[in-house]
């Protein structure tokens, strides 16, 4: 029955009819976790990609959440019933590249299928967060962030502060967030995010090391360095403007923003894709971008920001005429009218310098101040060890931890130091058993 | 446990049987004899690299100062939620007991929260509690309490203990109605003449009475806070803020599914059937007596 | 009543309304965030009386789809988490009243073991063992079907035990006058057992059909096709999204859609759900 109707199909095409090559493209899978707006604007990447030609369909598929998708994936990929293409977010990374059988390197898949690609296209600060010690990449970015300072011009104006200014060291941020709650704001500023934000970033910010071992990037038996000095400080000082309100803490991911929304605090310190988030709920007034605030005494801050969100892995298992399939999508992934599309779409980073270029060309950040603050961020400085990203097993349980000690430092429960050297402590036990599960 | 006279038939009641032990044994003795294996194996997410470790899962569970939380997390919500939900819903049901006219409109209108998925029921507490936007949060910030889920542990528990007690008020309140119902008027009004005042009348004859399906709501209830309360805390608390709402079930699900720490996962999971097994023999043990006598 | 109190009666209305408030506030709230704008959810605190966005709203989500659950349509969901919960519901109490007639009524070989064996499976939620599970079903080609959907969750003795419960309590007269009568083991279960059972039925049909409806984790794991989707992991999909706001407008509006059809069942049945229920457990 199967094969009348490809006969069927054939005889069709024969006599010119075209339907039948729709039939014999080739299936792609893609899952994702873009839910919402974005989970169309990838819906409408894959229907101009499939429109664009004839041999291929990318299916995209929304799995849930990040977790929900990466779990997925792997169950799917244990069961042999994975799809070629699965996004992974960056704490996922190690998991990924030490499942050395699973995984299909982009730069193999590439060279392997013959299509055209130039590892120097893509921006490193962004690409370098997922490349191999030769820097060979090893995953397809996709949606990267990074975070950056959101204000209430409004409050700013209201508390006596320039508005086209936002504050630019830690101290500032303090000296500022008074001056907006003696205005009768309840909180000076929040944080979306934590770990990422607080910690993560703040040590790329201010160039030094997350972890041993270049941040985990030279091997799995890195240890997290989050206790330094610097770190005590910075958080500790948090924890002492909780007690104010001069810092809100307001949940994990992005529980934080309506704080930001309904006023009740006048800054926010969260993603940069959360930039069509703000504005379409701050009608009530004016928003300005900043850069993230750093402490003056330390030495190379500001360094660069590093990247948050996901990639595209490739999943091994699957037959050579598929994968030619997925290079071809990958290749007008990167394209820069697609990229420069999805970036001003959604607010995070083009992984091209011609993107960045086209929109820059187009106006776009002419008419949207503050939407290249994360590219200029992010390109600060030329990365150092300290400020490539982040490779470290077991990352979700890691900040989870770091979520979880952060919660306790902000309760009051335990002194900075006290939280982060349990969290320290906590998360290189879950490092060494991800060294252990993958000898 | 089997009819004093039974059938005679040497094919027929393996022919009944077949459909339920086969799907037993393919959906569920099948995979938990995985999981059972699993306990003894560490290995990578991908299941690409395998070594089999005996029980050093399990030791290291019992090491693990986070699992021992996890089990008392369990303990006070359990018993919290069973607390609240057994006598909010037998007030309820001594009140509409009280009550010839309009008893089934109030019955129609309590029983309905049984109804909602806990997933969705967890969706609906967050937002309702949600320490910015939500209502409940608000009204509790109005008489002067400052309420925060996602730093204060004591304020998480409640929430979860609120939406989970929530969902199972209709259903004790039904077999507490239905065995108020049961008990003999003729007792009560004896009582009465007797000069005992309602509230004594109560707490002499009525609640002791009731004491069977007390003791038979008590093993639901804490079966049910054990385990089908997973979507709850998934949909509002994650288990946070620092582990102080993680309960067993969720413990699993996040180390299995979300940390993918398969091994250590599954141990959890042996544990947490041994712990079934155990209250279902209790119950089992307890309705079989019921039966018989 | 045994004397009659004015005040008592009073306190039992007044507690009885208060109770249903307190539980009904939730729903309210669900209700009014369905009938409001977006950026009225944002701002503290949520309204709490309706707003006038409600056709606007519920036409989008049953018309449109929802982007956010995939561009899945309401309708679609909806329609899958039915097929879902009625195989549920039907296959689980076709298989186990069958089941527990021959444990209560025959005499063989390994009873207790067959008993056992269905028994130990009580009340071990799909969490718990979900990903070998996962497997078994990818292994057997089930994987986007219904039949992955319902059948997995069939294995489970809640239903078996219920009816074994019942039929213990059938008085045994019925069935010595039926081998009187010279009705076989196929004749008496058809004539006398099946219609005595009718509340039972009943009861179990409004629990498993709550239970298969409100399924989330198994059905978001094995369907990758979207056609297959069910409207509680629609939900959970609408709040989790990355990196942007939910739709808190449109998740109310599905949320009181999904709530709909269970709660419909449970009323419309309360009376044998009730009675069988309560029955059973005596």
């Amino acid at each position: 029955m199967k094969h009348g109707w490809i006969g069927f199909g054939a005889a069709v095409a024969l006599i010119g009819f075209g339907a039948a090559q729709a039939q014999a493209a080739v299936e792609v899978q893609w899952w994702h976790a873009m839910g919402g707006r974005l989970g169309e604007k990838v819906n409408a990447i894959a229907e101009g990609f499939n429109a664009s030609q004839a041999d291929y369909k990318v299916v995209p598929v929304y799995k849930g959440n990040y977790t929900e998708t990466m779990t997925g994936a792997i169950a799917a990929f244990r069961a042999k019933q994975h799809p070629h293409i699965v996004q992974v977010f960056e704490v996922g990374t190690a998991t990924m590249m030490a499942a050395k059988g699973a995984i299909y390197p982009v730069y193999e898949l590439m060279a392997d299928s013959g299509e055209a690609f130039d590892p120097g296209a893509y921006l490193p600060s962004v690409t370098g967060y997922y490349t191999d010690t030769d820097g060979n990449m090893l995953s397809m970015p996709f949606n990267s962030s990074t975070p950056v300072l959101y204000y209430n011009k409004d409050a700013f104006k209201k508390a006596g502060l320039d508005p086209s200014t936002p504050p630019a060291t830690w101290p500032a941020m303090g000296e500022a967030a008074k001056k907006l709650q003696a205005a009768g704001y309840a909180c000076g500023f929040t944080t979306g995010w934590q770990s990422w934000v607080q910690l993560e970033n703040f040590s790329a910010w201010h160039n030094v090391p997350f972890a041993s071992e270049s941040n985990g990037f030279a091997g799995l038996n890195t240890e997290l360095t989050f206790n330094s000095p610097l770190h005590v400080t910075h958080i500790g000082q948090l924890a002492e403007w909780q007690k104010s309100k001069i810092f809100d803490y307001g949940g994990r991911r992005s529980d934080s923003a309506p704080k930001f929304y309904n006023q009740e605090c006048a800054m926010y310190m969260n993603s940069s894709a959360a930039y069509a988030g703000v504005s379409s709920n701050t009608k009530d007034f004016e928003f300005g971008v900043g850069k993230l605030p750093y402490w003056p005494g330390a030495d190379g801050a500001p360094q660069n920001s590093i990247i948050g969100g996901a990639t595209l892995w490739v999943l091994a298992g699957h037959d050579a005429s598929e994968y030619k399939g997925v290079a071809k999508f990958f290749a007008y992934l990167s394209s820069a009218e697609v990229q420069a599309d999805w970036h001003q779409f959604t607010g995070y980073l083009p992984i091209t310098t011609a993107a960045a270029d086209l929109t820059r060309e187009q106006g776009f950040y002419d008419k949207n101040p503050g939407t290249d603050t994360a590219i200029k961020q992010m390109t600060n400085k030329a990365p150092t060890a300290n400020s490539k990203g982040l490779r470290l097993g077991n990352f979700v349980q890691i900040r989870d931890v770091i979520n979880e000690e952060l919660e306790a430092i902000w309760s009051g429960q335990k002194s900075a130091q006290e939280g982060l050297d349990d969290a320290v402590a906590r998360g290189n036990k879950l490092l060494r058993s991800f060294e252990k599960a993958n000898m | 446990m089997k009819k004093r006279i039974v059938f005679n038939h040497r094919v027929l009641p393996y022919a009944l049987l077949a459909p339920q032990i086969l799907i037993t044994i393919v959906f569920f003795i099948w995979p938990a004899s995985q999981a059972l294996y699993q306990a003894l194996l560490i290995q990578d997410a991908f299941g690409l690299s395998t070594q089999f470790v005996w029980f050093e899962n399990f030791s290291e569970l019992i090491d693990d100062e986070f699992y021992l939380n996890s089990f008392q997390v369990t303990v006070v919500f359990s018993a919290a939620t069973a607390f609240l939900a057994m006598s909010a819903a037998l007030l309820l049901a001594v009140m509409a007991d009280r009550i010839i006219k309009g008893a089934t409109g109030y019955k129609t209108l309590l029983i309905w929260p049984y109804a909602v998925a806990p997933a969705v029921a967890g969706v609906l507490w967050w937002f309702l509690f949600n320490p910015s936007i939500g209502v409940a949060a608000y009204i509790l910030r109005v008489f002067g309490y400052d309420w925060n889920h996602t730093l204060d542990g004591g304020d998480a528990m409640i929430l979860i203990i609120v939406a989970a007690a929530w969902k199972q008020i209709s259903y004790n309140f039904l077999f507490f109605l239905a065995g108020l119902q049961a008990i003999p008027k003729s007792l009560i009004e004896a009582a009465a003449i007797d000069g005992a005042s309602p509230r004594k009348r109560f707490w002499t004859i009525v609640f002791p009475l009731l004491s069977p399906t007390t003791f038979f709501l008590l093993v639901v209830n804490v079966v049910y806070a054990f385990f089908d309360t997973f979507g709850i805390v998934h949909a509002t608390t994650s288990g946070g803020p620092a582990k102080a709402t993680e309960i067993m079930v969720y413990k699993v699900f996040n180390d299995g599914f979300v940390a993918l720490d398969l091994g250590g996962s599954a141990a959890q999971s042996v544990i947490l059937m041994l712990i079934v097994i155990t209250l279902t023999v209790v119950q089992f043990r307890y309705i079989e007596r019921r039966v018989e006598y | 009543m045994v004397e009659n109190r004015r005040y008592l009666t009073y306190v039992a209305h007044a507690t009885l309304i208060l109770g249903i408030v307190i539980v009904a506030f939730p729903i309210w709230v669900t209700f009014v965030a369905s009938t409001h704008e977006p950026q009225d959810l944002l701002t503290s605190p949520v309204p709490i009386w309706p707003g006038g966005a409600f056709l606007e709203n519920y036409r989008q989500v049953l018309g449109v789809g929802l982007e956010a659950a995939g561009g899945v349509p309401v309708g679609t969901m909806m329609f899958n988490s039915l097929v879902m919960a009625l195989a549920i519901t039907i296959g689980k109490i076709a298989i186990s009243i069958i089941a527990a007639y021959a444990i209560v009524y025959f005499d063989f070989p390994f009873r207790m073991t067959a008993f056992w064996l269905i028994f130990v499976t009580l009340m071990l939620p799909v969490e718990v063992r979900i990903l070998p599970t996962f497997k078994v079903v990818a292994d057997l080609g089930m994987l986007n079907s219904y039949v992955g959907l319902s059948v997995p969750l069939i294995a489970s003795a809640t239903a078996t035990f219920l009816f074994r419960q019942f039929f213990l309590t059938v008085p045994d007269e019925l069935m010595e006058a039926a081998r009187i009568d010279g009705a076989g083991p196929i004749k008496f279960f058809r004539d006398v057992l099946l219609p005595l059972s009718r509340t039972n039925i009943a009861a179990l049909f409004v629990i498993l059909f709550i239970f298969g409806w409100n399924q989330y984790l198994w059905p978001l794991l094995i369907t990758t096709d979207e056609s297959f989707y069910t409207i509680v992991m629609g939900i959970q999909r609408m709040v989790t999204v990355a990196d942007a706001e939910p739709q808190w407008h449109l998740v109310m509006a599905t949320t009181m859609l999904a709530m709909l059809p269970p709660v419909v069942v449970v009323i419309c049945m309360q009376q044998l759900f009730v009675k069988g229920l309560v029955e059973v457990e005596k």
